[in-house]
C-alpha cells in the first residue's frame, strides 16, 4: 500500500515497513519514529539504524540482536534503551528494511 | 496481527535441566522482550542449572528417554553420546545466533527480563544465593512467583 511520509509517496507493507528500500531517506525515517513512539532520533538511534542498514547490505538479513552486540558493538541494554518494547522491529522500521524473520 | 489484545506479561517456568528443555524456555523469553512485552524466568528443580554458575555452561542434551533424537536407548547411554549430541546442536544453534546458555541469560537479563530462582528448590539443593549467576533477581517462593505473575500468561517448559 500506498502512504505519504515527509512529504513523500512510500510503499509500505501493512504493518508500516518501507517495501522498497530506495524510497528511505533521513527525513522519512524521523516521521517513522514518531509513529513507533520515539520523538527524537539522537547520534546513538543512529548509530543502531547505520549498522542495521550496513550489515544488512552486506550479508543480506537483518542482524539478530546478538550480531548488533557482537559486530555493531551496540550493547543489548543500549539497543531495549534507545528502541523500548521491541528494539529491533522498530530499528529495522526506521531504516527502511523489512520486517525482521528471526526467533533471536 | 489479529484484533486480539495483545499479550503484555508472560512468565516462564523452567523446571528441567536438558538443554532441549532449557533453550525452547530461553527463546521464548528473548522473544517476548523483543516483542515488548514484560518477562519473568522462574527456575526450579533441574531448570536451575541454567542459572548456577558452575553448571551452566555444562548443560546437556539428554539422548537417553529421548526417542525423537532417534538413537536407540542403548546407544545413547554410551560413555560420550550425550556430549557428542550437545555440541552438535550448539553448533546449530550457534549459527543461528543463538548463544550459549550463559550469554543468553545476559542477553535474556540485559532485554530486562528477570530472573528468579524457587526458593523450596534452593533449599531442597543446600544451595545458596553465590551459587548462582549474577543476573540472578532473587530466591522467592511459588507464592511470590504467582504474585510477580498477576495479570500475566504462565508457561511452564
Amino acid at each position: 500500500m500506498e502512504k505519504t511520509l515527509a512529504g513523500q509517496t512510500v510503499n509500505v507493507t501493512e504493518e508500516g515497513y518501507l517495501t522498497d528500500k530506495s524510497q528511505w531517506n533521513k527525513e522519512i525515517a524521523v516521521e517513522i519514529a514518531k509513529e513507533v513512539g520515539i520523538e527524537e532520533l539522537t547520534s546513538r538511534h543512529w548509530e543502531v539504524i547505520e549498522f542495521l542498514q550496513k550489515d544488512y547490505e552486506e550479508t543480506g538479513k537483518i542482524p539478530t540482536i546478538r550480531r548488533v552486540k557482537k559486530v555493531g558493538e551496540i550493547s543489548t541494554k543500549d539497543l531495549y534503551e534507545l528502541f523500548p518494547e521491541g528494539p529491533l522491529m522498530k530499528a529495522s522500521k526506521i531504516a527502511g528494511l523489512s520486517k525482521p524473520a528471526s526467533c533471536v | 496481527m489479529s484484533g486480539e489484545e495483545k499479550i503484555k506479561k508472560v512468565s516462564i517456568i523452567f523446571s528441567k535441566g536438558s538443554l532441549e528443555a532449557i533453550y525452547p524456555g530461553l527463546i521464548m523469553a528473548n522473544g517476548a522482550r523483543m516483542q515488548g512485552i514484560e518477562v519473568n524466568l522462574f527456575f526450579t528443580f533441574f531448570g536451575m542449572e541454567a542459572i548456577t554458575k558452575k553448571k551452566m555452561d555444562k548443560v546437556k542434551v539428554a539422548t537417553v528417554g529421548n526417542p525423537a533424537m532417534g538413537i536407540p536407548t542403548l546407544i545413547g547411554g554410551l560413555p560420550g553420546m550425550s556430549a557428542f549430541a550437545t555440541n552438535k546442536m550448539k553448533k546449530q544453534m550457534d549459527e543461528l545466533d543463538i548463544p550459549p546458555i550463559p550469554e543468553f541469560i545476559e542477553m535474556i537479563n540485559d532485554a530486562g527480563g528477570t530472573i528468579y530462582a524457587c526458593l523450596a528448590t534452593v533449599e531442597m539443593f543446600k544451595l545458596s544465593r553465590e551459587d548462582f549467576c549474577d543476573e540472578l533477581e532473587d530466591i522467592i517462593t511459588v507464592g511470590d512467583f504467582y504474585d510477580l505473575s498477576a495479570g500475566g500468561q504462565i508457561i511452564f517448559t
